[in-house]
């Protein structure tokens, strides 16, 4: 009994990770008061500012901007900055041969290998781009429910089935991590664990294609459901989204943010 | 295999969300509101998939699995891994908001690539062979998408194409990864549920036939 306790704990843990966050509307936070279609348009244009950014001292203003927006979002900064730091282990080997590439006056040599400043820069520059961006990105829209981000995306003119195969998306992802919990338990049951070898591989495959014909099969009961509760095509979407005075405030707010990144961009430039 | 915010040169972010938004419309064009159920909850499983991790070597990979994906879900493998990709950015901050284009043409355009190559394969009668073809199809999904990635890179800037080699070949397990579980998944379609592979293209096939 106590080992199926320890496993059902376990797995608690994995769902954790597993799942979608469950972000709550906050309305009381001072980001989570702003309309969604705000808070997408400020992050959009502050990404597509940003990637054409080149000065480091822009971009480490644009990276406050976006721990800011972190802390007013209130995401816990330990768990968000883990999770951008995850993000940077997956790029910092080609951050890592970027000085080494890229051609100028070198710093150091290692192994023979020359590394340059002019490569050096470039790396630190990529990582504040997308760590802001990222950050930015967790801190505005992150915090959203998935469902209201479909319905914003909508009133923003996004293809309609994309924003209804969206929403089945995220509603079916957490039922099918139980269900993927469900398999995982049973292999377990059976002895089954992970390892380097052609039994794991066919394992995985197997459970992998029997979660896509459950899921087939769920999702002939889900349009039969559908069609007996009359569906006839179309889904209606929640519709109450409305614009008020402080969402051009943020707007205003993400507009002076870039003016401000763009001048320090001019001033700094080599003449 | 995300490519983040700022790596990438302008024009080639640009060409890759103009070409993966032409990508996402032909497949939602091929998408009713009867065939929306299936591909949203085999979305799901697919994004839920990809957060599985086997072990490889002393380390591990979590999946991809778009060969799968495209033999599965034909063009609608453009919007499904789209919204996929859209949802790690937004909820957990993997790959980058401008780089979204050019990261659903990299996984979603072998996806497609796989579906023409191999459906017929996978829907022959002997179960080996369509196995066989399910695990071609799922290697050569992620060797496209190396390529495809490399190539972004290269393009960039001849500074990234040590980097762009380096992403190639650290993936050549990961194709073999893929391509047995590809493999096992189509042999477990083949025989409990056949029907699995023409889920979404059925209205087409009544065309043909």
């Amino acid at each position: 009994m106590g080992h199926v306790l320890k496993t059902r704990a376990q797995s608690a843990i994995q769902t954790e990770t597993l799942a979608l966050p469950r972000a709550e509307e906050e309305t009381e936070t001072p980001i989570g008061g702003f309309d969604p279609r705000a808070r997408i348009l400020a992050v959009v244009t502050f990404a597509l500012a940003v990637v054409v950014l080149s000065d480091l001292a822009a971009l480490v203003v644009a990276l406050c901007a976006s721990l800011l927006a972190m802390v007013l979002a209130n995401l816990p900064p330990a768990p968000t900055l883990r999770r951008m730091a995850m993000m940077d282990s997956f790029i910092i080997f080609m951050l890592m041969l970027l000085p080494f590439t890229v051609p100028g006056d070198p710093i150091v040599t290692i192994f023979g290998y020359p590394a340059s400043w002019q490569g050096l820069i470039r790396a630190v520059e990529i990582a504040l781009k997308a760590n802001a961006i990222v950050l930015m990105l967790l801190s505005l829209v992150g915090t959203m429910d998935a469902i209201t981000i479909g319905r914003a995306l909508y009133r923003l003119k996004a293809p309609e089935p994309l924003v209804h195969l969206m929403m089945f998306t995220v509603r079916y992802i957490d039922v099918l991590v139980r269900e993927y919990r469900t398999l995982r338990t049973a292999m377990k049951a059976r002895g089954f664990r992970p390892s380097n070898s052609r039994h794991t591989w066919k394992s995985f495959g197997y459970l992998v294609g029997m979660m896509l014909v459950r899921s087939l099969e769920r999702s002939e009961r889900i349009l039969a459901a559908m069609k007996c509760r009359g569906f006839t095509g179309t889904i209606p979407l929640i519709d109450d989204l409305a614009w008020r005075r402080r969402d051009f405030g943020l707007g205003l707010a993400t507009l002076s943010l870039l003016s401000g990144l763009a001048v320090i961009e001019v001033l700094r430039a080599p003449l | 295999m995300h490519i983040v915010d700022g790596a990438l040169s302008l024009p080639v972010v640009a060409g890759g969300a103009v070409v993966a938004a032409g990508g996402v419309a032909l497949g939602l064009r091929s998408l009713t509101m009867e065939k929306i159920p299936a591909a949203g909850v085999l979305s799901a499983t697919f994004f839920v998939a990809s957060l599985i991790h086997v072990p490889i070597g002393p380390s591990s990979v979590h999946l991809i699995m778009n060969g799968l994906a495209g033999l599965v879900l034909g063009w609608a493998a453009f919007p499904a891994l789209f919204i996929g990709l859209l949802l790690q950015a937004v909820f957990f901050g993997f790959g980058g908001l401008t780089v979204l284009g050019v990261n659903t043409l990299n996984i979603a355009l072998p996806a497609v690539i796989v579906y023409y190559l191999c459906r017929r394969g996978i829907a022959a009668r002997s179960p080996a062979v369509a196995a066989g073809w399910g695990a071609l199809g799922g290697g050569l999904a992620i060797a496209l998408t190396t390529l495809l990635v490399a190539f972004a890179l290269a393009l960039s800037g001849d500074e990234y194409i040590p980097a762009a080699k380096l992403v190639f070949f650290a993936h050549v397990p990961v194709m073999a990864v893929e391509a047995a579980l590809t493999g096992a998944a189509v042999l477990l379609a083949h025989r409990v549920k056949p029907e699995l592979f023409d889920a979404l293209s059925e209205a087409e096939k009544e065309a043909t036939s």
